[in-house]
């Protein structure tokens, strides 16, 4: 791939050891990110899809590097971010934030509003006294609160809400990127619109970059430039928007993009059911990892990984049948 | 239809929002506590003897009208309701109100203060070992398991015989007892707090360790050390009269309690009062702090917040 992508992921590996020997030698290790390459272009939104436990949010979580990874680096501006130290860190820290998915669990409670949007601001020493407070009150303005609600505490307001100052904090340091960890799957669906209506405004304006985590296709459908679906630790399909959706070629992406309902009686659509179980992130035999559920898988599925590979400009697939229909 | 849909969410949310400032009174999380401890009427009761136990052990001096350790040999054994001596007197003739306000004040100090060192040791400890884990917290922890599995009495004495007896050791043993038990305490909840995503946020936003420990983790532990410290507190006091119970902590004559219970022993049939006062003023002081302390324990638990 071509080195001046915005952000880069090169072989990323997270491996979390489950079960250890009583030398605490490890026995087995939970595949959580499993080798996943894909780049972000400066400006957009690349949805991340894919079920429960599929390791989107330690994918998240790696690339602003609140974990370290097993294997493999990513490249902000041409840099290996785990590279950095010290104050190299701290800066970088102030150009990527994250939203976390639940919107109790990333205030702390006992500190206001204010103080909470603030603490960025003397983190890295970008305002104190009036000055903070002044940026406070602007940020709150940002995300569609009222300057009186600096002074409240976390638990007088709703899930919305805290998800609003959850933003407002992650734009105090004037961040380039934001990884979205599902930042509205905890909230009510007419609640969800506003929160993404925010965050799409704050792109336009502040010209910020999303990696937009969702577990289904729908939400991620109307935010996204491009599209990633991840099942299990690696990315098995990854490619524009509209081209995901109009021709998805990966079993998954199939399955995925049926159990979205149409809103439409008169139009059916064949649903794609998938049958057993998500196979477990610990020790993954080898072969395709969704071959087990796959519809359409045969004998090479089960004996070798597919690789990603490129069937049109930027529409990457790991599918041994895509490849094997391609090849005509 | 769908525009008409999307209106009425909004206003209904719109209701909802202002419906939710009304019914929440804006109260800090510590203010909430405050207002719960103070309809707990036995917890009031507690923290109200305790107030006024520290009070009269501090103006001993002042309040008492006679010397703590003046013998005088022809007013021994006096019982209770003596004219100049409302609670009588001891073996040697000395005045027991006198000799139970001194007590006081070194049962009260040395419980606040054994406290305040094995809070301050087991905190740090427990903080550093649940936030790097890794070697330090395994080998940190064993070693406080060491601790625990010893009976705290054995432990103290144990102690106590290295250091040798006398007050000052007596309240350094029982305070490195009360060491294990804040650095479980404390680890336990940074271990879970430490996974919280609000310190990962502040991870992300560059917030050194120092700033996360104890800008964010320890205000967030304190509840659950403060309820263990108030309980610990009545523990301490206990622990340090039996020690001069057994002659290991205050030597005769000081006035303390557990010299006195030691000293009435003797003379439990002919004048019971000599034990029983200092029994009774270690019995209401332990019970006055246990009540507050589950007062606070439930005054501070979110999960009673109506
Ligand atoms: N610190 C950790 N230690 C061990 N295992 C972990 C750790 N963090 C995550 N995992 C495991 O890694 C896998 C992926 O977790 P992750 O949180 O990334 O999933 P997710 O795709 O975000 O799921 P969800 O949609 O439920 O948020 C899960 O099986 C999880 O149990
Ligand atoms: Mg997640």
């Amino acid at each position: 791939m071509c080195a001046e992508h915005y952000l880069e992921v090169k072989n990323l590996k997270k491996h979390f050891p489950v079960k250890t020997n009583f030398f605490g030698q490890t026995l087995s290790w939970l595949k959580a990110v499993d080798g996943v390459d894909f780049h972000l272009n400066r400006g957009e939104t690349m949805g991340l899809v894919g079920e429960s436990g599929c390791g989107k949010s330690t994918l998240g979580r790696l690339i602003i590097n609140l974990l370290t990874p097993t294997e493999g680096g990513v490249y902000f501006e041409n840099q290996n971010i785990y590279d950095l130290r010290g104050s190299e860190q701290k800066r970088l820290r102030r150009k990527m934030q994250i939203i976390f998915q639940d919107p109790y669990g990333s205030l702390n409670p006992r500190m206001n509003i204010g103080d909470i949007i603030a603490e960025p601001l003397y983190i890295h020493g970008l305002a104190q006294g009036m000055g903070a407070k002044k940026r406070v009150r602007q940020l709150l303005d940002y995300v569609g609160l009222s300057s009186y609600h600096a002074s409240r505490y976390p638990h007088e307001f709703s899930g919305g809400q805290r998800q609003r100052v959850g933003i407002a904090r992650a734009l105090a340091v004037n961040p380039e990127l934001i990884v979205c960890d599902e930042p509205v799957s905890a909230l009510d669906v007419s609640i969800q619109s506003q929160v993404l209506n925010l965050l799409e405004d704050l792109q336009n304006e502040l010209g910020l970059t999303y990696l937009f985590i969702a577990h289904g296709l729908n939400v991620v459908k109307h935010v996204s430039d491009r599209v990633g679906v991840m099942y299990l630790g690696k990315i098995m399909e990854i490619t524009d928007s509209q081209e995901l959706y109009g021709n998805p070629l990966h079993p998954y992406t199939r399955a995925l993009l049926s159990a979205i309902p149409i809103p439409d009686p008169g139009l059916r659509r064949q649903r794609i059911i998938l049958k057993g179980d998500v196979m477990s992130p610990i020790d993954p035999p080898k072969g395709c990892r969704f071959c087990a559920r796959c519809p359409d898988a045969f004998d090479l599925c089960r004996d070798r990984e597919p690789e990603l590979v490129e069937y049109s400009v930027g529409h990457h697939v790991a599918c041994h049948k895509v490849r094997r229909d391609a090849a005509g | 239809m769908q525009a008409q849909t999307n209106i009425d969410n909004l206003e209904s949310q719109a209701a909802h929002e202002a419906h939710d400032g009304l019914e929440i009174e804006q109260l800090k999380p510590g203010q909430e506590a405050w207002r719960r401890l103070k309809k707990d009427k036995l917890a009031v009761a507690g923290g109200c003897i305790l107030i006024a136990v520290v009070l009269v052990s501090v103006l001993a001096p002042i309040i008492s009208t006679h010397n703590p350790n003046t013998v005088v040999n022809s007013n021994r054994l006096l019982p209770m309701g003596t004219p100049g001596h409302i609670l009588g007197t001891d073996h040697l003739g000395r005045d027991m109100l006198t000799r139970l306000l001194y007590g006081g004040r070194i049962s009260v100090a040395i419980g606040f203060t054994a406290v305040g060192i094995a809070m301050f040791f087991g905190i740090t400890i427990g903080l550093l070992a649940g936030y790097y884990k890794g070697f330090f917290d395994t080998l940190v922890m064993r070693f406080i398991d060491i601790l625990m599995a010893f009976p705290y009495v054995l432990l103290a004495i144990a102690i106590i015989a290295a250091l040798g007896p006398g007050l000052l050791n007596a309240m350094i043993a029982i305070s490195i007892v009360g060491i294990p038990y804040y650095a479980r305490i404390v680890r336990g909840t940074v271990l879970s707090l430490r996974e919280q995503e609000y310190i990962e946020a502040q991870k992300a936003l560059g917030a050194s360790d120092l700033r996360i420990l104890f800008k964010h983790i320890l205000p967030n532990s304190l509840s659950p050390i403060i309820v263990a410290a108030t309980l610990d507190v009545g523990w301490m006091i206990i622990a340090a009269s039996g020690m001069s119970f057994l002659g290991l902590g205050a030597q005769p004559p000081t006035a303390e309690w557990g010299v006195m219970l030691s000293d009435g022993k003797d003379f439990l049939r002919a004048a019971p009062h000599i034990s029983l006062l200092p029994g009774m003023a270690i019995f209401i002081v332990v019970l006055s702090l246990n009540l507050l302390g589950d007062g606070l324990r439930d005054a501070l638990d979110p999960r009673l917040k109506q």
